[in-house]
């Protein structure tokens, strides 16, 4: 036992149930109020989108706008499920087919849209989440503009750190095997990745998949927790806003999205209290991160448990020096 | 052991590849000479299966390989370095390098192999864990041809090793080339230093706009006139 958990693996696993606890911990004090949750939703949902857009756009490099779309599938998919039927198996099933329904709606635009590059897939993506916002807006189930409201909320702590945790491993497993490899090679060089006998086309379908996926969850979990949803909460800027994080934290960088998701959505809630600048301010930041950080706060480096060691270390050799 | 038939390649309206027929024998070294926009890219690109032609044949060991995919001809042994070495510039040589060796599973070989190549180019051993961005043309193009050669090609495509390098660096990658194929690799080398494919290659073919003009022994051609002329600016 004790050598399990002295391993990489063992740590891992301490680090990520002492984060549950300490945050299960300051909800039962209500340290965590019910503003501050919403808050902690937030950051969830936004580290899911993040992670897969980054997977996406940061490690197979291909340039998408369209990432609301797919979790506005998952979204509505799961919304009508747990309405018409208001229990949890409903919600975890709705969940995952909301999912799938979104990893398939990403397969069938991937195939044609992917032999495009760079801006003619980012104005592709954003067409197709355009007509998947303009689908819910028009059909009767989704009660059309007005939306959907009175969703029963199943998700709570428990359940987003669950989910979230899961995509991220799932998604960081993905990227350090040989699959992660030939994503990365094909961002680098798509001609040379295919010389080396990649299926850059596989790779590409495969990076949106698993990336439309994660983005469905994640829309579930938003419908889910926040109990209402509408169509134009799926907009061109919610591409946007999950494009910012991505960027913020560094293409490339599994880490600098989580990091950057925390981040924005803590700005974003302190800011709450200056509603007239709040925005001003928001982009501010985001502009001198950008003057001084281009590459992102990360770049394309992670950080992981073994920094922490190494920065450990570094500190008493330093001072070991004097 | 590689033969082409009659290969016409298009892109949209231009008729890029008008009816090209070569062969390359086991063990040889054939270069492909021509101009700017004679089709030599494209013609080995087509052979690699990056470029889809319209019609003709392209036979390796006696298997017709037209249309299967470029995964299954790098299988087959079909390797190709492409011009502009494009190496993946945020890894490492060593990642590079293992990306070459992409579709094998045999990890003992693999690993044999990596000390191949690090034998054949020294310089990428003491930069293995450098990124392939930060090193020099003559270097990128080394790993580039090692990276190649982590596939374990029966025949590797060149195309345009000696581009952008100085006229030194010319000289070691062409006897690196020299030494692949008497270590029994077949190359198919596309140049337009034609002075200098002509001394390394045992035969070649002249292409112009998209045809083959003229073909011989390298001896032959180096002596003609109009190669002379139009080639080796003599």
């Amino acid at each position: 036992m004790g050598k399990i958990l002295d391993s990489r693996f063992g740590k891992k696993i301490i680090f990520l149930l002492l984060t549950f606890v300490i945050v299960q911990i300051l909800i039962s004090t209500n340290i965590i109020n019910d503003y501050l949750q919403a808050t902690l939703a937030t950051i969830c949902i936004n580290i899911i989108l993040a992670v897969s857009l980054n997977l996406i756009t940061g490690f197979t490099g291909q340039f998408s706008l369209g990432h609301a779309g797919f979790m506005a599938i998952g979204a509505y998919v799961a919304a009508i499920m747990t309405i018409k039927i208001p229990t949890f198996t409903s919600f975890i099933l709705g969940t995952f087919l909301g999912a799938i329904a979104a990893a398939i709606v990403g397969f069938l635009v991937g195939l044609p849209t992917l032999r495009l590059r760079g801006d003619y897939l980012a104005i592709a993506t954003l067409g197709m989440a355009e007509i998947i916002r303009v689908i819910f807006l028009n059909l009767e189930v989704t009660n059309g503009a007005a939306g959907l409201s009175g969703i029963p909320r199943f998700v709570n702590w428990p359940w987003l750190f669950v989910f979230t945790t899961g995509i991220v491993l799932l998604i960081n497993n993905f990227l350090k095997s040989s699959h992660g490899r030939a994503c990365i090679a094909i961002r680098e060089d798509e001609i040379a990745a295919e010389a080396m006998g990649i299926n850059t086309t596989k790779y590409k379908v495969l990076a949106f998949v698993i990336g439309a996926f994660s983005a469905g969850i994640a829309g579930a979990l938003y419908a889910s927790y926040f109990y209402f949803i509408k169509p134009n909460l799926f907009g061109f800027l919610k591409s946007i806003d999950i494009l910012v994080i991505v960027v913020l934290g560094g293409l490339g960088s599994i880490s600098g999205s989580i990091l950057a998701a925390i981040l924005l959505a803590l700005v974003s809630t302190y800011f709450q209290s200056f509603p007239e600048i709040r925005m001003v301010l928001y982009g501010l930041i985001l502009i001198i991160i950008m003057i001084f950080r281009p590459q992102g706060l990360l770049g394309s480096k992670e950080i992981s448990l073994s920094t922490f060691n190494k920065l450990g270390k570094f500190f008493v050799f330093e001072r070991g020096r004097k | 052991m590689l033969e082409i038939k009659d290969l016409h390649v298009y892109f949209g309206v231009i008729h890029a590849i008008k009816g090209v027929s070569l062969t390359v024998n086991d063990g040889e070294i054939v270069t492909l000479i021509g101009a700017n926009g004679a089709g030599k890219t494209t013609t080995l690109r087509t052979l690699s299966g990056l470029k889809k032609p319209s019609s003709g044949d392209i036979i390796l060991d006696g298997i017709n390989i037209t249309y299967t995919s470029v995964q299954q001809r790098v299988k087959m042994g079909i390797s190709h370095v492409p011009e502009g070495r494009r190496v993946f510039s945020t890894m490492t040589v060593l990642e590079n390098l293992e990306l070459g060796a992409y579709l094998r599973k045999d990890k003992a070989a693999i690993a044999k192999d990596l000390n191949m190549v690090f034998d054949l180019f020294p310089i990428l051993s003491d930069r293995r864990k450098q990124m392939a961005g930060t090193l020099s043309g003559g270097e990128q193009q080394m790993l580039a041809i090692g990276r190649a050669l982590m596939s374990r090609p029966k025949i590797l495509l060149l195309d345009e090793p000696s581009m952008g390098l100085a006229p030194l660096l010319v000289q070691e990658i062409f006897n690196i080339i020299r030494d692949v194929n008497k270590a029994g690799t077949t190359v198919l080398l596309v140049e337009q230093n034609a002075n200098m494919a002509l001394q390394i290659a045992h035969r070649a073919y002249i292409l112009e706009i998209g045809s083959i003009v003229l073909s011989g022994s390298s001896e032959e051609l180096m002596k003609s006139e109009d190669i002379k002329k139009a080639y080796l600016g003599g």
